[in-house]
C-alpha cells in the first residue's frame, strides 16, 4: 500500500526576480513502512519535496496523495490537521520548544491532539525510554546535548503513532557516532512500529541506513534504488 | 499546558518582562493614586462647600437667592418646620439662619462681611463653624452681644478676643441698624476668604437687629448621604407652595462645585486614556519583539499542527499574564498609597493661594471611588488584550516554511 504517492509535482520559488525551479515534475511512490532516504546536492529540491509531503507547503502542479489524503485538494486548516494527525517532523536544528522539558515536548503533540495528562505522560515516558532519555524527562533542552536533543525530537515525532516521519538532515548537525546512534534509534523505532520514516540527506551514512534510496538532481528523480542492509 | 508554556515564555527575556511589568505597575498605580487624589480633591471640594453654610438643602424666599436683603426674609418658618418634620429622613439635621450683607468695624477698620446668626447648638450640628473655634468659646443662645469672626478677619483688623466690633446694616423698616458686639470666639476654616466672609451673632440679636420678630433668611439641611438632596428636595417641594418658599439642592446653590466635579470625572477618564496609549505602545512593542524572536518557533508550532486560532492563544495568554501581575501589584501599590496618605494627607498649604481660589482644602485626603478603580482596572486589562492581538495575530500569520527557515 502506497502511503505516499506524488505525481508530476512541480514547484517554482522566485528568488528576488529570478524563478528558480525546486521541483520539476517530481514523480515517485513509497510504500508503508519504508525507510526512504531522498539525497542529492544542495538545491536539489529535498527540502522542498519533504516540505509538499508534509503539508507545510503545496505543489505548483501535480497530485500529492498521503495515506489517502490528496494533499494538493486540502485547505491549510485541513493541512494543519493533517499533520497533527499523520505527520512526524523532525528539523535539522532540533527545534524543540526550549521552555519545556524533554517530556512536556513530546507531550505538546499529544497535548494538541486532545489526549488525557495520564495518556500523554505515560506514552511521553515510554517513547523517550525507547530512545534512550530515560530520567531525563524534566530537563530542557539547553540541558540536553545535540544528540539528545535530536532523540527527543524522534521521540516527539513518532509518539502519537503518525503514518509518516520526515526529517530533514536529521543528522546534520551531529558528529557521526552520535548520527549513527540516532538513525540506529530511528531504524528501530522504524520496525517497531512500521511508521514510514523518510528522510533528507547529503550524507552517506544516512543513505546507507537507507532501505531505498531517492536521488534528486535540479528537481528531477534521477535514480531510484531499493537496497537490503 | 498553554498556561504552563505562557508563564514559562514570559520569564525567557527577565529583564524585558520586568521593564514591561513595571510600565504596566506605574501606569495602574497612576490610575488609581492619581484618581483617588483627584476624587479626594473634589469631595473635599464638595464637602467645604456644604459645611460652608451651605448644607444640602436650603429653602428661602423665592427672590432671597437673586437679592439677599432682609426684605427677602420668610415671616414665618412653622409653615416650612412642619414640612421638614414630615419629609426629612429620621437622621437628618437642619437649621434657621438670618442672613444679611452688612458692615463691620473697629476704631482703625472697616469692611463687608456676611452677618449670620444662628441658632447655636442647630447650627453646630450642621455646618463647619461648630468645630471651628481655635481661641474663645462657641456662642450660647444667651449671648446677645457675642460675636464669632474668622482668624483672617481678626488679623485684618488687628483685633482680639473681649475686643469689640460694630455690625451695621439694613433693617426691614429700610433704616440702619448697627449693634456693637464683643468677640467672644475665633474660628478657622479651610478656606481663608470664609474667615473674612462671615461672623456669626445669636438668631435672637440678628432678629431684634433687624426687626425681623421671628423672620429667618433661611433653613439649611444636612442630610445623612449627599445623594439623598434631589428626592428630599424633591418632597419638600411638593410640601411648600412655590410662590412663598423655594427648595434649592446643594447642586444648585453651588453650580461652580457642579461643574468642576463634572470636569474632574472628565479629568480622571482622560487621564486613564493618556496613561492607557502609553502603556499600549509598552505592551504591544514588547509583545512584537516576544513574537519576532521566536519566528522559528512558531513555524514548528504550526508544523506540529498548531492551528492559527491556538498561536493568537498563546500570545494572548502572555499578554493575560502581564496584565494580571502589573494590574495585581499597581492596584496594591495605588491602595498602599492612599493608606499611607489617609492619615495626614498631602499639605498644600505652600500652595494654599492657589488651592484657595478653587475653593480647595490645605490638605488633600486622596478617595477611593469603587468604580474608578474598576475602570482602570478594565482599562488596563481589556485595551491591553486589544492591543496584544496585533503581535499574536502577527505571529499567526507566518506560514511554516518561512517562520522555519527564518534565522
Amino acid at each position: 500500500m502506497d502511503i505516499v504517492k506524488c505525481t508530476k509535482v512541480k514547484k517554482t520559488y522566485r528568488q528576488n526576480t529570478v524563478a528558480v525551479k525546486a521541483l520539476d515534475g517530481v514523480s515517485l511512490s513509497i510504500k508503508k513502512g519504508g525507510f526512504i532516504a531522498i539525497a542529492g546536492p544542495s538545491g536539489s529540491g529535498k527540502t522542498t519535496l519533504l516540505n509538499i509531503i508534509g503539508g507545510l507547503d503545496s505543489a505548483d502542479s501535480g497530485r500529492v496523495v498521503v495515506d489517502g489524503n490528496v494533499l494538493t485538494d486540502m485547505t491549510q486548516s485541513e493541512l494543519a490537521k493533517l499533520r497533527l494527525r499523520k505527520v512526524g517532523f523532525v528539523f535539522q536544528a532540533y527545534n524543540l520548544i526550549p521552555v519545556l522539558s524533554a517530556q512536556e515536548n513530546v507531550e505538546f503533540v499529544m497535548l494538541l491532539q486532545g489526549m488525557s495528562p495520564a495518556e500523554r505522560r505515560a506514552r511521553a515516558r515510554g517513547i523517550l525510554d525507547d530512545v534512550g532519555l530515560g530520567g531525563m524527562y524534566d530537563r530542557r533542552p539547553a540541558e540536553l546535548s545535540g544528540g539528545q536533543q535530536q532523540r527527543v525530537a524522534v521521540a516527539r515525532s513518532i509518539v502519537s503513532d503518525p503514518s509518516i516521519v520526515l526529517a530533514d538532515e536529521p543528522t546534520a548537525n551531529l558528529d557521526s557516532k552520535t548520527g549513527a546512534s540516532l538513525l540506529e534509534i530511528m531504524e528501530e523505532m522504524n520496525e517497531k512500529k512500521q511508521v514510514t520514516f523518510i528522510f533528507s540527506t547529503h550524507d552517506k551514512m544516512v543513505m546507507d541506513f537507507a532501505h531505498r534510496l531517492i536521488y534528486l538532481r535540479d528537481g528531477r528523480v534521477v535514480e531510484d534504488q531499493t537496497r537490503k542492509r | 499546558m498553554f498556561f504552563q508554556l505562557g508563564w514559562r515564555n514570559i520569564w525567557r527575556n527577565r529583564r524585558r518582562t520586568l521593564v514591561i511589568l513595571t510600565a504596566v505597575i506605574i501606569g495602574v498605580w497612576s490610575m488609581i493614586f492619581l484618581g483617588a487624589l483627584m476624587r479626594g480633591m473634589a469631595d473635599q471640594f464638595v464637602s467645604n462647600g456644604i459645611k460652608t453654610l451651605t448644607g444640602h438643602i436650603q429653602v428661602h424666599h423665592p427672590g432671597y437667592r437673586d437679592d439677599p436683603v432682609v426684605e427677602n426674609s420668610m415671616p414665618d418658618p412653622s409653615v416650612v418646620e412642619a414640612a421638614l418634620t414630615k419629609r426629612l429622613p429620621p437622621d437628618a439635621q437642619w437649621a434657621h439662619r438670618v442672613k444679611v450683607d452688612a458692615v463691620v468695624s473697629n476704631a482703625r477698620h472697616s469692611t463687608g462681611v456676611t452677618m449670620v446668626g444662628i441658632d447655636p447648638p442647630r447650627e453646630a450640628a450642621i455646618s463647619f463653624i461648630g468645630g471651628a473655634i481655635t481661641e474663645g468659646r462657641y456662642l450660647e443662645d444667651d449671648d446677645p452681644y457675642g460675636i464669632m469672626v474668622g482668624q483672617a478677619l481678626a488679623d485684618k483688623f488687628e483685633t482680639k478676643l473681649e475686643r469689640k466690633l460694630v455690625l451695621m446694616t439694613q433693617d426691614t423698616e429700610g433704616e440702619i441698624a448697627s449693634r456693637a458686639f464683643r468677640i467672644i470666639g475665633i474660628y478657622r476654616a479651610e478656606i481663608e476668604a470664609t474667615e473674612k466672609q462671615f461672623v456669626f451673632v445669636t438668631m435672637s440679636a440678628a432678629q431684634e437687629m433687624l426687626k425681623l420678630h421671628n423672620g429667618i433668611s433661611e433653613i439649611a439641611i444636612l442630610l445623612p448621604v449627599h445623594e439623598a438632596a434631589d428626592k428630599v428636595a424633591g418632597a419638600l417641594r411638593t410640601e411648600l407652595p412655590a410662590a412663598e418658599y423655594e427648595v434649592n439642592t446643594w447642586q444648585e446653590i453651588l453650580p461652580m462645585v457642579t461643574a468642576i466635579l463634572k470636569i474632574y470625572d472628565f479629568f480622571i477618564y482622560i487621564w486613564f486614556l493618556v496613561v492607557f496609549i502609553a502603556m499600549g505602545f509598552g505592551i504591544v512593542n514588547t509583545a512584537l519583539m516576544a513574537v519576532f524572536e521566536r519566528i522559528r518557533e512558531f513555524g514548528l508550532l504550526k508544523a506540529l499542527g498548531m492551528k492559527p486560532r491556538w498561536i493568537i492563544q498563546e500570545v494572548i495568554i502572555e499578554s493575560i499574564y502581564l496584565l494580571i501581575l502589573g494590574i495585581i501589584i499597581g492596584n496594591a501599590a495605588g491602595f498602599l498609597s492612599v493608606l499611607a496618605l489617609s492619615a495626614n494627607g498631602i499639605d498644600l498649604s505652600a500652595l494654599a493661594a492657589g488651592t484657595e481660589y478653587w475653593g480647595m482644602s490645605r490638605v488633600i485626603y486622596p478617595a477611593i471611588l469603587g468604580q474608578d478603580v474598576i475602570v482602570a482596572n478594565l482599562v488596563v486589562f481589556i485595551l491591553g488584550l486589544v492591543v496584544s492581538l496585533y503581535p499574536a495575530v502577527k505571529a499567526a500569520r507566518f506560514t511554516p516554511v518561512e517562520a522555519l527557515a527564518h534565522t
